[in-house]
């Protein structure tokens, strides 16, 4: 089975959040880069899973520049087999998602797999319009994926529920948290993953959909106001007549 | 302005479709939701704003594919320049397959209208907003819950059936189950979550009792989830659920950045932790020190005091 597993790099999950340039670019002053962690965590790890046990190939992909290589390393290091690079800085997740997709056409993949969202932009778009461009099915969310032949069964899980899907391949899955469990990469992966093949193919042609103007920063909370903890009939009283929560 | 939302069906009598409605009667003056699969909530929708429901009973919510040619259908029956989405589970699947076959570009996480030609999302997990501008002729914007008040201002209107012909689903639904009675986190308006400080799973009775007298969904921090005291599904923060609640009270959680990203979109927030210390401490609007054990058994005896 040949799995294609889309990964982006992102802010590590401490790093301070700021803008520069009048609030128009993210600060990256400080920012320590990490491979988003769905993609990572989940999808990287299910894909490697798979292949463990049904056999195949593990291809990473990632859209972005030459600075985004460190983070490829990591991925490889997991234990994917190579890593494709698209070179360009992507505006929007329609630019993106067109980029892995013409690659995709051009390679055939029983499975490609994303992370449910990013943590940066959380736009949850990418992995549902590669597979409008490639026709494909598409199940977002995962938190189970296993293979029964040609079908794909998968859980998802809804309104405090579980509903399970059934679907054959190829397609594309989002991946949630309850697919896989974190890997560490050790000292072997990490030596191999120096010299395992990292493609670097030119940007296909393709057009951006929207755009970020600017960004802003959530108003700083008043400080907090302090109530005893013997004196709960004060704070049911505040939630009603000042907050008017309750 | 002709704008379209898509409901599904099952979800028609949600808070968070009531919100999308009234969301797209603020953008324009023709509301019209296209729906799959039939319920009875749909005429209701007219309440919030929509002068007709066209419904395709045929369509599979599990099937990202039907569902987007459902809408695609519509738009071109109805001549929509802007698409409305609720921001949940099905709306990720099919929205951004909407945007690709309609050239639409899509804004996902909406947390306001539009000022302008420029909408308000969250962003870096709830740490900051965007403001997105849309090249393209057709939009759609997808809403997260919570963003604004559904207004009811109109009365019913008229469902009618509408024959996409869509075919079959690839995506079948194999099993489905649901608990019943509980109140799904992402549409809740108050939350009650609780962290390692409650020292074992053994002791979310009370996390349980209070959330019942306030209406209110159960939640946790990542640990808690992790060690399995708690089902993941409830587990809000960075890599886990991002919610917007009126009241978020945290019970035992100290606050690590990772879980204030989940959860700093709520409205009030109150901070119950035996640690002054506790970084969610600079986060609430409320905080109690002292020992959960001990201030929670009297918040719900004042709680029902209240309720009385």
């Amino acid at each position: 089975m040949n799995i294609l597993v889309c990964i982006s790099k992102a802010p590590d999950t401490t790093s301070k959040i700021a803008f520069k340039d009048g609030n128009t670019k993210f600060d990256e002053t400080g920012v320590q880069y990490i491979v988003n962690p769905y993609d990572e965590w989940y999808a990287l790890v299910r894909a490697l899973e798979l292949k463990e046990s049904n056999g195949g190939n593990v291809t990473i992909i990632t859209v972005g520049t030459a600075a985004d290589e460190a983070v490829i390393r990591k991925a490889l290091a997991i234990g994917a087999d190579d890593a494709v690079r698209i070179d360009v800085n992507p505006v929007d997740a329609f630019e993106v998602a067109s980029q892995i997709a013409s690659y995709a056409k051009e390679n055939n993949y029983d499975l490609i797999l994303t992370g449910k969202e990013t943590i940066d932009f959380n736009g949850s778009q990418v992995g549902s319009m590669i597979a409008e461009s490639l026709d494909l099915p598409y199940v977002a969310l995962a938190s189970k994926l296993d293979l029964n032949g040609q079908t794909l069964r998968l859980e998802q899980e809804i309104s405090g529920g579980i509903q399970v899907l059934e679907v054959n391949y190829p397609a594309v899955v989002s991946c949630a948290k309850g697919m896989a469990e974190q890997r560490i990469p050790n000292m072997r992966g990490i030596m191999a993953a120096r010299t395992k093949p990292l493609k670097v193919v030119p940007a296909y042609a393709s057009e951006t959909y929207t755009s970020f103007e600017s960004f802003s920063l959530p108003e700083a909370k008043k400080a907090v106001k302090l109530i005893d903890p013997n004196n709960m009939d004060e704070l049911v009283s505040l939630l009603h007549n000042e907050a008017k929560v309750i | 302005m002709s704008i379209l939302v898509y409901i599904s069906g099952e979800h028609a009598g949600a808070k968070a479709s009531h919100e999308a409605v009234t969301y797209a009667k603020k953008l324009g003056s023709d509301v019209v939701v296209v729906a799959s699969g039939n319920s009875s909530d749909l005429a209701d929708l007219g309440t919030y704003g929509a002068s007709k429901v066209l419904v395709d009973a045929n369509v599979s919510d599990a099937d990202s594919r039907q569902i987007t040619a459902l809408v695609a259908k519509a738009v071109e029956a109805t001549g929509a320049d802007t698409i409305i989405f609720s921001h949940d589970l099905i709306s990720k699947a099919v929205a951004p397959r909407l945007s690709v076959r309609l050239k639409a570009g899509l804004v996902s996480g909406a947390v306001a209208l539009p000022e302008g030609d420029k909408i308000k999302v969250n962003v870096f997990s709830g740490k900051a907003f965007g403001y997105v501008t849309v090249k393209t002729a057709k939009k759609i914007i997808a809403l997260l819950p919570n963003s604004i008040s559904p207004e009811a201002t109109g009365s019913a209107c008229p469902v009618e059936n509408f024959d996409a012909g869509t075919g079959n689903a690839a995506v079948k639904v194999v099993d489905k189950k649901i608990p019943e009675g509980e109140v799904p986190l992402p549409e809740a308006e108050v939350v009650v979550s609780a962290g390692r400080g409650l020292k074992g799973p053994e002791n979310w009775g009370m996390v349980e009792e209070l959330a019942k007298l306030l209406g209110a969904a159960t939640a946790c921090s990542r640990p808690v989830a992790d060690i399995g005291w708690r089902p993941h599904h409830e587990h809000v923060g960075q890599t886990g659920l991002a919610i917007r609640p009126n009241l978020y009270i945290a019970i035992g959680i100290s606050g690590a950045i990772q879980h204030l990203a989940g959860v700093n979109g709520s409205k009030t927030i109150v901070v119950i932790n035996t640690d002054p210390e506790a970084p969610f401490f600079k986060a609430a609007d409320y905080g109690v020190v002292g020992d959960a054990f001990e201030v929670v058994p009297k918040l719900i005896e004042a709680v029902k005091k209240f309720k009385g």
